[in-house]
């Protein structure tokens, strides 16, 4: 049974791999990355239960709260970017580039 | 047997105290309103005519004392102690730095009180004060130091503000280049002076580096170093006193403003030379031999200066070389030994000398800054007050029977004569006909015949009271100043000599009568002859000469400057040349740059993965947490 749930696990958080390095619009990137919290959260939950442990559902609550956290800072960074460039494709805010 | 009295620290430190407040005046309003010229004037002269009275103070406490009991001192605080060297900030009062304190203070202020005339609406006011306090508190400081290193304080303290008052007018770049000669070459003779000091210290400072400790142990001192000591103390009287071959610095000082040629040429810095070998004098008694290169060097700059000085159209450059030739004669007198002799000439030197600079000063004034003696003349009726003092002046200067420069200035020649040096006479006598003929060439042709430039001529006047008057009581000094040291001949009693005699080392020669005859006779007959010749050739009408052969040859000066340049200057700038374009670029600099190249390419290579998109930062985030994720898992065993 466990192995149900850490592959669904497992495949979220590839999927949200795959979305941050693949798409190019800031917002499906952020989803991404909620995505990746989430498939990092139901394995500990998944695992919390396997054990008998409450250790794994503190943690998932605890990523809650940053996540919330995080999302509001990140959707005021995404206004500000689109206000900067008027646009939310990745590629624009390249100054980094060597 | 010495006294201790207190107030002796305080002659140096008013005129300093006098140089950090106008300072500090002159520096809060540099940017903002200005303080009027004359609470300037009041403050600057304050702290100099205070230290006069001072030292007048401290004369009469010392005449009040028995005459081997003739010593003050007074120990601020200790310096510094290392081993066996214990040197005090301590003042020394004795009849030779009183006499010195005199005249540097007296002259001092009435250089100071020209001064407020001379430089009215000069727009750094302030700073001309601060800077002539501070160059006459450092004198105070040499004079008054009661031992070498305290004297050396002094001694680099007048080098410094030689150079910042010589580029006073900073703004032509030849007053600057003036200024940076005098300096350097004053460095030049002060290693000479530290050496001095080194070996003092190594023969006989063991047991205390003053003067009266020294001169308590100075028959300890071994002939070879007394005699390395002398010269290389004689090195550097030749940078500050301007004499062979370091006097290259004085004639070129005068692109100073005229109050400080005067301060340099009369009352400070080119007379401590000569203080100082009358000051070692308990040194210098014991080798004859360093008294002799002394002696020998002082009249040949004499000549040298002389004939340079019968050459130049630069009404400050004349005076500028009569200086050199009379500082040539003071170490004659020091160095055969009639150490009294050659302090008097300084003492009588200042006055006149004062005198005839502040003279210069007033009609480069009158004139719109013309230095050029050929575009003068006939200004004796336009000057009426600067002429006559000019005139006593020069005759002092020249060696005029009653004049003080006469009888200090025979007192030397006397004193060579009844010592032996018949050469040192000989060309003594010489030079003191030339010094007559310079002098009245230029008096006769600024002030005589007619004027040259008539529109200067008219636009001429008389300098304002608080110029003329300081000349006026110089004027009196150059009279009478040499009444002081009436030798026996004349009925007097030769006091300057015996008031000096607990300070120095001397035994006074007994020539008799005819020698002393012939001296006097000799140099009244130079001084006649000189002026008749000056009297013929520039009181008619002579227009200024074609500079040709000969006369070309002396107006440059020999081309000793140019000498100095090629020889010693170009070199230097030749290796500075090769080290800048062969020896850093290639040797020194060369890894430098390689290291510098190196990261450079390292961060060529690695730049390539900053690509700067979000997504492939993320690739890499994955990428190395993989792989960190394996090595973890694979140390786990798993």
């Amino acid at each position: 049974m466990i192995t149900h749930y850490m592959s669904l696990s497992v495949i979220l958080f590839c999927l949200g791999i795959l979305g941050v390095v693949s798409r190019r619009n800031v917002f499906i990137v952020f989803m991404s990355i909620e995505l990746m919290l989430n498939a990092a959260n139901l394995g500990f939950v998944a695992m919390s239960r396997l054990h008998v442990n409450m250790d794994g559902h503190v943690l998932a609550l605890m990523v809650m709260a940053v996540a919330a956290a995080e999302a509001a800072l990140a959707l005021a960074v995404i206004i500000l970017l689109h206000k900067h460039k008027g646009n939310l494709d990745t590629n624009i805010f390249s100054l980094l580039k060597g | 047997m010495t006294h201790t009295v207190t107030y002796l620290g305080f002659i140096p430190l008013l005129p300093l105290a006098g140089a950090l407040v106008l300072g500090l005046m002159y520096l809060s309003t540099c940017r903002g309103k200005q303080i009027s010229e004359r609470i300037y004037g009041v403050l600057g002269c304050a702290g100099p005519v205070l230290s006069f009275f001072m030292a007048v103070k401290v004369f009469f406490a010392l005449m009040s004392l028995p005459a081997q009991e003739r010593f003050l001192t007074h120990k601020a605080f200790t310096w510094f102690a290392v081993g066996d060297l214990n040197v005090s900030m301590g003042f020394l009062a004795d009849p030779l730095s009183s006499l010195m304190l005199l005249f540097v203070t007296f002259v001092g202020s009435l250089i100071h009180i020209y001064s407020i005339g001379y430089m009215a609406g000069d727009k750094n006011y302030g700073k001309f004060f601060a800077y002539l306090n501070l160059f006459l508190g450092s004198m105070l400081i040499l004079v008054l130091g009661d031992g070498p290193v305290v004297m050396f304080v002094g001694w680099e303290g007048v080098g410094l503000c030689s150079y910042l008052l010589i580029s006073f007018w900073s703004e032509d770049s030849e007053n600057v280049v003036a200024g940076n000669k005098a300096f350097i070459v004053n460095r030049i003779g002060d290693l000479g002076f530290v050496l001095g000091m080194a070996f003092l210290f190594w023969g006989i400072g063991a047991d205390g580096f003053d003067y009266l400790s020294l001169k308590a142990n100075a028959h300890h001192l071994t002939a070879p170093i007394g005699l390395t000591v002398c010269l290389l103390l004689f090195v550097g009287a030749t940078g500050k006193s301007a004499q062979i071959p370091l006097y290259v610095w004085l004639p070129d000082a005068m692109a100073g403003p005229t109050p400080v040629s005067a301060l340099i040429h009369a009352a400070t810095m080119v007379t401590a030379g000569v203080y100082m070998v009358a000051r070692f004098s308990f040194i210098y008694a014991q080798v004859p031999a360093a008294g002799e290169v002394v002696a020998w060097i002082g009249i040949l700059t004499a000549l040298l200066a002389a004939i340079f000085a019968m050459f130049q159209s630069d009404i400050k450059k004349i005076l500028a070389y009569s200086t050199v030739s009379q500082l040539g004669y003071m170490f004659a007198g020091v160095g055969v030994a009639a150490y009294s002799a050659g302090i008097f000439h300084v003492f009588t030197h200042a006055f006149f000398k004062a005198l005839l600079f502040l003279g210069a000063g007033s009609v480069i004034l009158a004139l719109h800054h013309q230095q050029n003696i050929w575009k003068m003349g006939g200004l004796q009726s336009k000057l009426p007050i600067t002429y006559w003092t000019m005139l006593i002046g020069g005759l002092a200067l020249a060696g005029c029977p009653p004049f003080a420069g006469f009888i200090s200035k025979d007192e030397i020649l006397y004193s060579a004569l009844a010592t032996g040096h018949v050469g040192i006479w000989a060309i003594g006598v010489l030079v003191a006909g030339m010094t007559a003929y310079y002098t009245f060439r230029m008096i006769f042709v600024v002030f005589h015949g007619s004027p040259r430039d008539q529109e200067a001529y008219d636009h001429a006047h008389e300098s304002p009271k608080v110029m003329t008057i300081p000349l006026l009581i110089l004027a009196a000094g150059s009279l009478f100043a040499g009444s002081a040291n009436i030798p026996a001949i004349f009925g007097g009693h030769q006091r300057v000599s015996h008031w000096l005699a607990p300070s120095l080392v001397e035994h006074h020669p007994h020539g008799g009568l005819g020698l002393e005859i012939l001296a006097i006779g000799a140099s009244i007959l130079a001084f006649v002859i000189g002026i008749s010749i000056a009297y013929r050739k520039f009181t008619v009408k002579v227009d200024e000469p074609d500079y040709q052969g000969l006369y070309n040859f002396c107006y440059h000066k020999f081309y000793v400057d140019e000498l100095y340049h090629w020889v010693i200057v170009a070199p230097y700038q030749f290796a500075g040349k090769a080290i800048s374009r062969v020896l850093e670029p290639y040797v020194t600099d060369a890894p430098v740059q390689a290291s510098g190249w190196l990261y450079r390419m390292c961060g060529l290579a690695f730049k390539v993965v900053q690509v700067g998109y979000v997504r492939i930062y993320a690739v890499y985030m994955v990428i190395g947490l993989s792989i960190l994720s394996l090595l973890v898992s694979r140390s786990l065993n798993f």
